[in-house]
């Protein structure tokens, strides 16, 4: 189904692109789309839904298995509290990605802003996991709990840091996986970032193996870069805090 | 006067902001600026909206222009009263609005081109003599506020959302090489005509998506030297810093910034460059009572192009983008495809660092 976005308020969007899913559409192919807020939003059937143009905020937010794919960049607040899907951006992307995020990928080709990947948690067999090509600003991994943040650093200019300050503040759980070196001024206390072992390549190759393949980007050399993994010392790291 | 017309439903949003600036100096049509800013609807709740357009008054374009909004029939006389005391008036007339559906207890518009008497500069800075005028007229004129005093520029702004107030200002009227606009949502004060985003100080002006946790520190500083906040929002202090910073303290922009939002300490004590380490020591210690706390995104317009800047810690968005001689900063990308179509390069604001557009002629001037 292909629908025209221009002169939709992104209500009437979403609910065209809902009651079509409720008929059973699978693929929707969205054009002219400038601005459109919580595209996806909602919508727990695994469909396919392209975006060309610019979407609004709040992508795919709250979402539970559609998988979008957009043309260019992205805006802020994409995957809000997303359970399951794919968000794809060629481009690059705003703040607040993957706030809350508990389930699904969000793949972004190009950099992200501030306050990626904050309280992203996992439960069971649900894992969030997101990939950025780039790099990220202030606050990423911001009391994580969960899931999986990758951060590639690919096409920096060399000696530019790939995270920035406040990275993993209050982070107590999941993983970070950076691709090169990480200042340590730029981590609060209570985490650890180490060099990755061998275990660790196979979990970031079956990872990204499918972001690689969304891209056409050379998986193995980017497997076999440098990596340095940010786990937190405890799951509890504020559990003295209160009762000394 | 129903100032405080408040909807009766909440509406979840924050400020939208939009610049563009054609370094060329070719007009850009307002309907660009409209459109983008519609784009942003969704940013602001019709308790204001506002534009400046700079290059729109060549035929006066050495004197300055006050654009006045008086509350009651008589401001205007009790305004040109006391300008004739303190000022040559060259030319005043209304500014041209026409009957809008959605816009009312708009107040009187008045625009006067005026310089500053010579008898009464007495070797004065002419541009600290009209600062002195315009804070007196917003103190002690009774029901007159001044919205802008530059040059060749003037904001237009209200109550309403950005379509209807661009429709009542007839802003198709105007040529100008830069528009920049704010849509409305105020959190900590009520939506008045004078409270609408731009504010303007001479050649700058300022739109603002954020609050100044800072802003009783930030009115004292700028009352010691003169300015006197009057318009019942944060905002507007920021327009008087610019000009204490930029014109009086002879700040370059990015100085300027650097006053506003400097790096945290903890970032200046690892800086391993002496010099450097040495000025922004003596940046935050010359300057504390600059710094805006707080979020906040600021677009702010000047004679020679348009700046934009976020607070340290990127707690409002901004994006900035080109095309062709066009550069364009902006609360949401979308905006910029919406007001010009899909940019040549676009790129979100780094916190605290500003990111400016100059007019081409202004960049060879310096070189």
């Amino acid at each position: 189904m292909r629908i025209d976005a221009s002169g939709l308020h992104y209500r009437q969007l979403n609910q065209q692109i809902k009651a079509a899913v409720a008929e059973g559409e699978t693929e929707f192919e969205l054009v002219n789309v400038c601005g459109h807020r919580y595209l996806g939003s909602g919508i727990d059937q695994p469909v396919n839904i392209r975006v060309e143009g610019i979407p609004g905020n709040d992508l795919g937010a709250f979402m539970s298995g559609p998988r979008i794919r957009c043309s260019g960049n992205a805006q802020d607040g994409i995957g809000n509290t997303m359970d399951d899907g794919l968000v794809v951006i060629p481009g690059h992307a705003g703040d607040v990605m993957g706030y809350s995020m508990r389930g699904g990928c969000i793949y972004v080709r190009g950099n992200a802003g501030y306050r990626i990947g904050i309280h992203m948690k996992s439960y069971l067999d649900k894992e969030p996991v997101v990939i950025i090509g780039g790099r990220v600003r202030d606050f990423c991994g911001e009391y994580l709990a969960g899931g999986k943040l990758i951060v590639l650093g690919l096409d920096q200019p060399a000696g530019e840091p790939l995270v920035g300050k406040y990275c993993a503040t209050g982070m107590h759980g999941g993983t970070m996986y950076v691709r090169g070196e990480v200042d340590p001024a730029l981590l609060r206390p209570g985490v650890s970032a180490t060099e990755i072992g061998d275990d660790d390549r196979q979990v970031l190759r079956d990872l990204l193996a499918p972001y690689c393949a969304e891209f056409s980007l050379p998986l193995d050399e980017i497997v076999g870069g440098l990596f340095v993994r940010i786990t937190p010392h405890t799951a509890r790291p504020y559990g003295q805090l209160y009762a000394y | 006067m129903d100032m405080h017309r408040l909807p009766p439903f909440k509406i979840h949003a924050a400020c939208g902001t939009l610049g563009i600036l054609d370094r060329t100096r070719a007009a850009v049509p307002a309907e660009d600026i409209v459109r983008g800013m519609a784009n942003m609807r969704e940013r602001g709740n019709g308790l204001g909206a506002g534009y400046v357009g700079y290059g729109i008054y060549p035929e006066h374009a050495d004197d300055y222009c006050l654009h006045m909004m008086g509350l009651d029939d008589g401001a205007r006389e009790r305004l040109r009263s006391y300008l004739q005391t303190v000022c040559n008036i060259r030319h005043d007339e209304p500014i041209q609005t026409r009957p809008t559906p959605t816009i009312h207890d708009e107040p009187i518009l008045w625009r006067w081109f005026v310089q500053p008497r010579e008898d009464k500069l007495a070797g004065r800075d002419p541009e600290d003599y009209l600062v002195n005028v315009v804070m007196t007229i917003n103190r002690d004129v009774e029901g007159c506020y001044i919205a802008s005093s530059g040059k060749n520029m003037g904001i237009f702004k209200g109550v309403g959302y950005p379509e209807p107030i661009a429709e009542y200002y007839r802003l198709e009227e105007y040529n100008a090489h830069c528009w920049i606009a704010h849509t409305r949502f105020p959190t900590n004060t009520g939506g008045w005509w004078g409270g609408a985003h731009p504010f303007g100080l001479l050649q700058w002006s300022i739109v603002h998506n954020g609050e100044l946790s800072s802003y009783g520190v930030n009115k004292r500083y700028v009352a010691s030297f003169g300015y006197e906040c009057t318009l019942f929002t944060d905002s507007e202090v920021i327009s008087y810093m610019l000009d204490l910073l930029c014109r009086r303290h002879r700040l370059t922009i990015e100085q300027a910034a650097l006053a506003m939002a400097p790096p945290e300490w903890e970032e200046v004590d690892r800086v391993t460059d002496p010099a450097r380490k040495r000025m922004l020591t003596i940046m935050r210690q010359t300057y504390p009572g600059a710094l805006l706390n707080g979020p906040f995104a600021v677009i702010a317009g000047h004679d020679g192009g348009m700046v934009g800047l976020s607070d340290r810690l990127k707690l409002r968005p901004l994006v900035a983008a080109e095309k062709g001689a066009r550069g364009y900063i902006a609360s949401e990308e979308a905006a910029i495809w919406a007001a010009g179509g899909q940019p040549e390069k676009s790129w979100p604001v780094v916190a605290g660092q500003p990111v400016r557009f100059d007019l081409y002629e202004a960049k060879e001037a310096a070189a």
